[in-house]
């Protein structure tokens, strides 16, 4: 059987088709992969930003409060210190009664009270010892709602909410609606989240003391992180000579980078706090496992940065007398100094997003108090995040996700000024 | 004499230290005339007299820092009289440590003994501090005496002080082997501590992980089980599950944007990767925990299928999406380096462009790859948040990924989270754990180097 021009020029055509189909498919392949990438990452935004975005806003609830002298001045002479320990909660579970006809059995007392958060009775004491006037007259005070509440106002929970998922029962929703329909339910912006630390109720707990010890492991990072890593940059890019030990210390480098930060909190666990018997939960402790974090990145990123001073520098500097010492110091770091601080704050805002080496060291506790030293017991953001997102309480995981939020504008911001000194110091070459 | 506060101590000696260098430079210059001058510029005398001040001072204080708290902890430790280390159960360093709270005011109580001893310990570290600052100012104004005395012409200050920024610079590249030595020392020795309670071929081959032992001594519970390979096949699930998402998902994206791609595309999709790279795990954890694991599940009994609720395939699929930039910056660095010769030269013999990059281009770039993907799995074991928040707690020995399973990291944090005493079987084995992981991810880490080395050596 003779084989006509014409079969093979078929069988070439099929098997062409065959391939760019192939190619097709190929490129097809590549592309989605590009996509499911974007998508994950959008999928991922799209999360924080719908759980945590209602969480930066409050609803507070307008109650005209009788603050009569029997409940608020226990001693009757409208002393501070009498007016201190006034019984405010009364005060505001009367007004709540009396907004919501219908509401007189004792039984209603507490789920009246399940409406307003505990801040309330605090709210009005501090208002009515700012000015004792207030005693005897009715005062129209905006109070935080309680986080149950909140949800509702929000629409994350309603009456078809099974009950296991929701605090409030239908009949609170109804009051609920019933002050709203009197204009007294707003959502306003939560300063508690801001202003506070962390707390039992949702609607008070805030970000401040996290945020305060993440600022203190940054600063203990700066202090020792930054220098001890250009320093060691330098060491082994202008003065190390090519031996064991230096070969040594550039393996330990790299290898450092990949250890995963678990075992830096281990470390931290037993040479810091129990060598050293330095104070669990301290930011000074995170700070320095940080620094041991992120020590290699910042030593890599820094040696790149030098490398990058061209060598006609060093000659012009050590023919006109410098000694080495002199030339690295006047004239190469300067020179280096832009990409070395873009290398580190990147290093470092990369260290501040751990949390799992600060879980070793026992910066999870619990902390309502804004620490005012890096060795007072502390917790950092990412911390706190993990915290709020273990909470059962849907509240609270909202908050976690508006604490996401703040987290990664404040590492956006590093980035960003990292960039912005890049920029500036890119169009000055030598 | 004053028991000043370390930190003031450090500030005042920084202090006189920049004082000494003004008055030594001064000094210098007094003595330098134009003919037989000094042999260095006068700064460098000035720093030099500083540096022997100062550097006293900081030995001394980091001889007293780390030496002190053990001191005193022993001396009090003789002093704790027996009727009070049987009332924390026969155990001396819970007594301490209640002194210790008592002596800071963090808890209060009426034992006069307890209160007696907690004020012996406030005197004992006032006498600390005291004889730390005689020491530092001893040795303060020694090495200012020292240092203002050499000052003279013809005494070489620059080489001395440079000498002295050489150490320094030296030291600080040294804290990296002393980061690894630290980790391999600390792990090592509680790993032998745990070893000393729990046999190491049950810890190695033991199919059981059930860690409840006593936390104190005379508390009765259960003996707890600590056999690891529950934990490892949990572990190398996830492992599995993320590389089976990463590896395609990187690879080809790398592909797509070196090969495919036009500069647009490239310029939006690589930062967009690099912020994907830069997101705090904590929050891929709550991604996880929150989008995922519902969102697997659903699927799952969409399927007809029983899902955990903490499946291994919901925080296996989030690490996965974790590393996924890892492996494509770095096959994409692989696929660049590629003579582009071997490229045209495939396309000049007909081949398509999905051809020439499945003969020519992956099999060439192939080390670069396969060291990318073998440090996201080093990654993706030692990950620890997504796991936390996203796997299970209770150790499973299962392959099945819709089950729940834990890791060794997860158990590493459930064993540590909270107030344990350091030396219980519970604690060790998060170090033995600890151990293995960095012994894991190290030789994963070493191999990737090697793998990537190779195609460094072949383009040669």
């Amino acid at each position: 059987m003779a084989t006509t021009r014409q079969d093979i020029r078929n069988t070439v055509a099929a098997s062409l088709r065959r391939r760019h189909a192939r190619e097709r498919r190929f490129r097809l392949f590549g592309l989605a992969a590009v996509l499911v990438g974007i998508l994950f990452l959008l999928l991922l935004f799209m999360t924080v930003l719908s759980q945590g975005v209602g969480a930066f806003r409050q609803t507070e609830l307008m109650l005209p409060m009788d603050v009569t002298a029997a409940q608020v001045d226990p001693l009757g002479d409208g002393s501070r210190v009498s007016l201190s320990a006034g019984d405010y909660d009364a005060v505001v579970r009367d007004a709540v009664q009396r907004l919501l006809p219908g509401t007189e059995l004792r039984a209603d007392r507490a789920a009246l009270v399940g409406l307003v958060s505990v801040e309330a009775g605090f709210r009005l004491r501090d208002r009515v010892i700012a000015t004792p006037e207030l005693v005897g007259q009715r005062v129209e005070l905006w109070v935080p709602a309680s986080d149950a509440v909140d949800l509702y106002v929000q629409g994350r929970v309603d009456r078809d909410t099974p009950d296991a998922a929701r605090e409030l029962v239908d009949r609170q929703f109804d009051w609920v609606d019933t002050l709203a329909a009197d204009g007294r339910v707003a959502r306003v912006f939560n300063a508690a989240l801001i202003k506070n630390g962390d707390s039992r109720n949702p609607e008070l707990a805030g970000i401040r003391a996290a945020f305060r010890g993440s600022l203190y492991m940054l600063a203990v990072m700066l202090v020792l992180a930054l220098p001890v890593g250009v320093a060691a940059a330098v060491y082994l890019e202008e003065f190390a000579p090519r031996n064991r030990w230096t070969d040594l210390i550039e393996v330990n480098i790299n290898n450092l980078a990949a250890v995963p930060s678990i075992v830096y909190g281990l470390l931290g666990l037993v040479v810091f706090i129990d060598w050293l018997s330095l104070p669990r939960s301290a930011p000074l402790v995170g700070g320095l496992v940080l620094a041991l974090l992120s020590l290699p990145v910042i030593i890599i990123s820094a040696r790149a940065a030098i490398k990058a001073v061209p060598g006609t520098l060093r000659d012009a500097a050590l023919s006109l007398g410098a000694s080495r010492v002199q030339t690295v110091f006047g004239h190469v770091l300067p020179q280096a100094l832009p990409g070395i601080i873009t290398g580190a704050i990147i290093g470092i805002a990369r260290a501040l997003g751990e949390t799992a080496p600060l879980l070793m060291i026992g910066m999870v506790a619990f902390i309502a108090d804004i620490p005012r030293s890096p060795l007072d017991p502390s917790t950092a953001l990412p911390v706190q995040v993990y915290q709020w997102a273990e909470s059962p309480d849907q509240a609270f995981v909202a908050r976690a996700a508006a604490a996401i939020i703040v987290l990664l504008a404040f590492l956006l911001a590093m980035n960003l000024l990292a960039v912005m000194l890049r920029r500036k110091f890119e169009g000055r070459t030598v | 004499m004053i028991a000043m506060q370390p930190v003031t101590l450090l500030l005042l000696g920084a202090f006189a230290a920049f004082s000494l260098f003004f008055l030594g430079r001064r000094r210098a210059l007094s003595l330098g005339t134009s003919q037989k001058g000094l042999k260095s510029l006068p700064a460098y005398y000035g720093a030099y007299a500083a540096l022997w001040l100062f550097v006293p001072v900081v030995i001394a204080l980091l001889v007293w820092w780390s030496l002190s708290g053990r001191l005193i902890e022993l001396s009090m430790l003789q002093r704790i009289p027996d009727s009070v280390v049987a009332s924390t159960a026969g155990n001396p360093g819970l007594a301490l440590d209640e002194i210790r709270n008592i002596a800071n005011g963090a808890i209060r109580v009426d034992d006069d003994v307890l209160v007696a001893l907690a004020r012996d310990y406030q005197a004992l570290q006032v006498e600390s501090r005291r004889k730390l600052s005689v020491a530092a100012l001893a040795l303060a104004l020694a090495g200012a005496a020292f240092g203002l005395a050499r000052i003279r012409p013809g005494f070489a200050a620059r080489q001395r002080v440079e000498r002295f920024i050489r150490a320094v610079l030296f030291l600080a590249s040294s804290v990296a082997v002393l980061t690894t030595l630290g980790i391999v020392a600390t792990m090592l020795l509680e790993t032998i501590r745990f070893f000393g309670q729990v046999p190491a071929t049950e810890f190695l081959f033991g199919l059981e992980w059930s860690p409840q032992t006593a936390i104190r001594d005379d508390q009765v519970a259960a003996a707890g089980s600590f056999g690891v390979v529950p934990l490892l096949l949990g572990t190398l699930l996830v492992a599995v599950i993320a590389m089976a998402i990463a590896v395609p998902v990187g690879l080809m994206t790398a592909i797509y944007l070196t090969q495919y791609a036009g500069r647009g595309l490239r310029a939006v999709v690589k930062p967009l990767l690099e912020v994907l790279a830069g997101i705090p795990t904590v929050v891929y954890g709550f991604f996880a925990a929150l989008t995922v694991a519902p969102m697997v599940r659903q699927l799952g009994e969409g399927l007809g299928l029983n899902v955990a609720s903490e499946s291994a395939l919901a925080a296996g699929l989030v690490v996965g999406i974790m590393v996924i930039p890892q492996i494509s910056s770095l096959s994409d660095d692989a696929l660049t380096a590629v003579p582009r010769p071997l490229r045209d030269g495939a396309l000049a013999l007909g081949a398509t462009r999905s051809e020439t990059i499945r003969k020519v281009l992956l099999p060439a770039a192939m080390p670069g790859i396969v060291g990318g993907i073998l440090l996201a799995l080093s990654r993706a074991i030692g990950e620890t948040m997504v796991v936390v928040m996203a796997a299970g707690l209770v150790a499973n020995l299962t392959a099945n990924p819709f089950e729940a399973v834990t890791t060794m990291t997860v158990q590493i944090v459930s064993l540590l989270t909270g107030d344990q005493e350091l030396a219980s079987a519970r604690t060790l084995a998060a170090f033995a754990l600890g151990l293995f992981l960095f012994v894991v991810t190290l030789a994963l880490n070493v191999l990737a180097q090697r793998v990537v080395r190779q195609q460094r050596i072949h383009e040669r």
